[in-house]
């Protein structure tokens, strides 16, 4: 590969792979706090305002994270990927735009008040606040998904002879199904590590012995929306997704699943590693034909493996897609099936002082993050060679007259300061976590 | 008649982001001069913490209708200002977490730390901003292809080949340095009360003669390397009313008046820009090497439909944008102090 378009594909990997660590945790918790909010307006507990207003300042540091993270993503559509944007500003400018006037307004108006403002505003005011920045940011995710959806299924476009693409119709656009299915996923996605960040501190509060009201009431509300988020997110989102996906960009998903060859009742790869070299799995655990009935409803129906399709156009590192997609899978299934325990004990009353399971929750916190990274990694690498599917390919895409050398530099510029920032970051929530929810 | 329109609204809303964070730059770089105490570094951040972060949503909302409405100045411009654009990248980063997370930290040591991130985060946005004006005014080397890249700096000097910085974009940055903090101190002088407004006072009065030799400097250079930005004035007389509105800005921001200096030295910065923005239309960016490969609004826009069905949503969600600000500086208007209603963190 030419070395100026690594750099750039790092370049961008390494940024909007830092970024989402923040915005998933900003969406996760901004309708959880609207849950604490509306429980404190229904029931008068104060139990629940305090807990609003200690989730409202891990997710102040949080939102600030994710908004100078942010930045750079869009400034980077013209920076690094210059040749992209030329073509392509008629397009999905538009929902970039969007994200700004309609969303980024609407939460940058409406944080400093939920943070700031409980005094000034009255108690109902204060839960229109918080549903505010819980609307703005899940808006602001619509955005961002819309625009990776066209470049992963492209409608509603025309090609001017120029090269450039333009909007055919403003709704087909904003309503490509493929946006709608992601954008569900991404959210249950979103709402669970949400749930399990919020588990995990009431987890830990419990084994700590200390702040048991607050913890109480985190472990209730994180687990009650957590079983259900966990539910959707396999099945309808996750199912229609990979079924959608395996319709569209079948290449991809033979590449997920590690399907060398085409078969009739073909297995699923549970474990294994891809030998891309010798098109064969080592060490493979599988279970026969279940891939034909999640993908076709059938146990005997073809899968089209790789061998269907040009080599030029198989994704460009097939281990890592695998890798991506099987660990989302995987870690998935055990997180589902933690939440399903825990929503089994708070039901029986015990989840309190089971320690056990008040450990395996504590425990569980860094996996949805890693979950949601490597199902972002499973859409974009398996979009590869392509930017834009079928229209573009990603080595037409960077920026000429930026040479590898500058990529890496301003590479490396950005390793070092967030690294900055990730230990800013732990340092300040670590601080209001050992401070706690605490009296007025 | 469309493309006017989108350039306007790009001017629009580049305009209104150097007006509204103009000022949180400006308080970013006198907060590491007026401050005395801790108290007033408190004030200071307090004045602009509820609305800075909806003031630089401007810059992104506006470079994102950038890449709509001219997506070939955005790719080109972008990429060929590939260095700089990174840094500013960097210092907004530092700036807002430099504002924002000090409110969290008590230690002296991290709160010196993250104020200092702020104001030099500040200091150094002012500079670069103006650079960038000053760059797209004096042109770039343009390929045929339509992309160029700039190094930091080459010799200085305003040639065909010239970099980033040369002592014209030089000037243009100390023009918005003084502008930018000027503005930030009027701006304290409405939010703050006592010695620190007395202070803030006297750092505008300070600053106002330097505002206005540089600016005399910078318009003497930029004529002197660009003798045909005088074009459209001479094809359309109204428009050097502009530059008169940009004196009679800088002679109301004596005003003793709190509320007319400060909005005198939004003035200034409006008239300056909408100045600039008369003189390059139709360009969007100049080729220092031949004039046939510059970038116009008519080379570089994007298709009419999204153009036309982008005025609608455009107009709607900027309704919408300037209901919300009205909203936040109702809310928090008046003089800041410490004695604080919010609850303690």
């Amino acid at each position: 590969m030419d070395d100026a378009l690594l750099m750039h594909r790092l370049h961008f990997a390494f940024t909007v792979t830092f970024h989402y660590l923040f915005p998933q945790l900003t969406m996760g918790l901004a309708p959880l706090i609207v849950i604490l909010k509306t429980l404190y307006l229904r029931t008068g507990n104060a139990v629940y305002n305090r807990s609003a207003r200690f989730w409202g300042q891990v997710f102040g540091i949080n939102f600030v994270i994710g908004v100078v993270t942010g930045i750079p993503m869009e400034f980077q559509f013209g920076t690094n990927w210059s040749q992209f944007a030329r073509v392509t500003g008629g397009v999905i400018g538009q929902p970039l735009v969007m994200e700004g006037v309609f969303s980024f307004f609407l939460e940058s108006a409406f944080i400093g008040l939920f943070l700031y403002g409980e005094n000034r505003l009255s108690r109902i005011g204060h839960w229109w606040a918080a549903f505010a920045v819980f609307a703005g940011s899940w808006l602001s995710g619509f955005f961002i998904i819309v625009t990776d959806a066209w470049m992963q299924y492209p409608v509603a476009f025309v090609q001017s002879p120029d090269g450039s693409f333009q909007v055919t119709s403003f709704w087909g656009l904003l309503l490509n199904p493929w946006a709608l299915i992601q954008y569900a996923h991404n959210m249950c996605g979103a709402v669970i590590t949400g749930v399990f960040v919020m588990a995990a501190v009431g987890a830990y509060y419990l084994l700590e012995g200390k702040f048991l009201d607050e913890a109480h009431a985190f472990l209730r509300v994180s687990v009650t929306v957590g079983v259900l988020a966990c539910i959707v997110q396999i099945f309808p989102t996750g199912d229609v997704h990979g079924r959608f996906m395996a319709k569209h960009q079948p290449v991809t998903t033979a590449a997920m699943e590690g399907l060398f060859k085409t078969e009739a009742g073909a297995p699923i790869v549970l474990l294994g590693q891809p030998d891309a070299e010798n098109q064969r799995i080592d060490n493979p655990v599988v279970a026969n034909k279940v891939l034909s009935f999640l993908i076709y409803g059938t146990t005997t129906a073809q899968v089209r493996g790789l061998n269907e399709f040009p080599k030029s156009d198989w994704p460009t590192n097939i281990p890592l897609l695998y890798y991506g997609y099987h660990i989302m899978a995987g870690l998935g299934t055990i997180l589902v099936a933690v939440m399903a325990i825990a929503a089994f004990l708070l039901w029986r009353g015990t989840l309190y002082t089971t320690h056990f399971m008040l450990w395996v929750v504590l425990l569980c916190a860094p996996l949805p993050y890693v979950a949601n990274t490597a199902g972002w990694m499973t859409a974009e690498v398996g979009r590869q060679p392509w930017l834009v599917y079928g229209l573009m390919r990603t080595t037409d895409g960077y920026s000429k007259y930026v040479h590898a050398g500058n990529g890496l530099f301003t590479l490396l510029g950005f390793m070092g300061l967030y690294t900055l920032l990730a230990m800013v970051f732990l340092f300040l929530v670590g601080r209001v976590i050992a401070k706690g929810p605490g009296k007025e | 008649m469309l493309l006017l329109t989108w350039y306007l609204l790009v001017a629009i809303m580049i305009t209104a982001y150097v007006v509204l964070d103009g000022f949180d730059l400006g308080i970013g770089v006198l907060h590491l001069f007026l401050a005395r105490s801790e108290e007033d570094r408190r004030i200071l951040i307090r004045t602009i913490s509820p609305v800075w972060d909806g003031n630089e949503v401007w810059l992104l909302a506006g470079g994102g209708t950038l890449y709509f409405a001219f997506p070939l100045l955005y790719a080109s411009g972008f990429s060929g200002f590939y260095l700089p654009l990174m840094m500013v990248l960097w210092l907004l980063i530092l700036r807002a977490i430099g504002i924002e997370l000090r409110a969290h930290v008590d230690s002296p040591v991290w709160r010196g730390l993250l104020g200092g991130a702020f104001g030099i985060g500040s200091l150094l946005l002012a500079v670069f901003y103006g650079a960038a004006l000053g760059n797209v005014i004096r042109g770039v080397p343009l390929q045929p292809d339509g992309y160029f890249f700039l190094p930091l700096w080459t010799d200085w000097r305003v040639g065909p080949h010239p970099g980033i910085l040369d002592w014209y974009t030089l000037i243009a940055g100390v023009v918005a340095l003084v502008a930018l903090t000027l503005h930030g101190a009027n701006y304290a002088v409405l939010k703050t009360t006592g010695e620190l407004n007395r202070r803030s006072h006297r750092a505008a009065v300070v600053l106002w003669p330097v505002l206005v030799l540089v600016t005399m400097a910078s318009l003497g250079a930029t004529l002197d390397i660009r003798p045909e930005l005088l074009d459209n004035y001479r094809k359309l007389p109204i428009l050097f009313a502009i530059p008169v509105l940009v004196v009679v800005s800088l002679l109301a921001m004596r005003s003793r008046n709190e509320r007319t200096a400060f909005l005198s030295s939004s003035a200034y910065l409006i008239f300056m820009l909408v100045g600039a923005a008369a003189a390059v239309y139709p360009n969007l960016l100049t080729s220092t090497t031949d004039q046939a490969l510059n970038i116009t609004v008519d080379n570089a826009h994007s298709g009419d439909h999204s153009l036309t069905v982008g005025l609608i949503w455009w107009a709607f969600g900027m309704a919408l944008a300037v209901c919300y600000h009205v909203f936040v500086y109702r809310m928090f208007r008046g003089k800041v102090s410490l004695v604080s209603t919010e609850h303690s963190h």
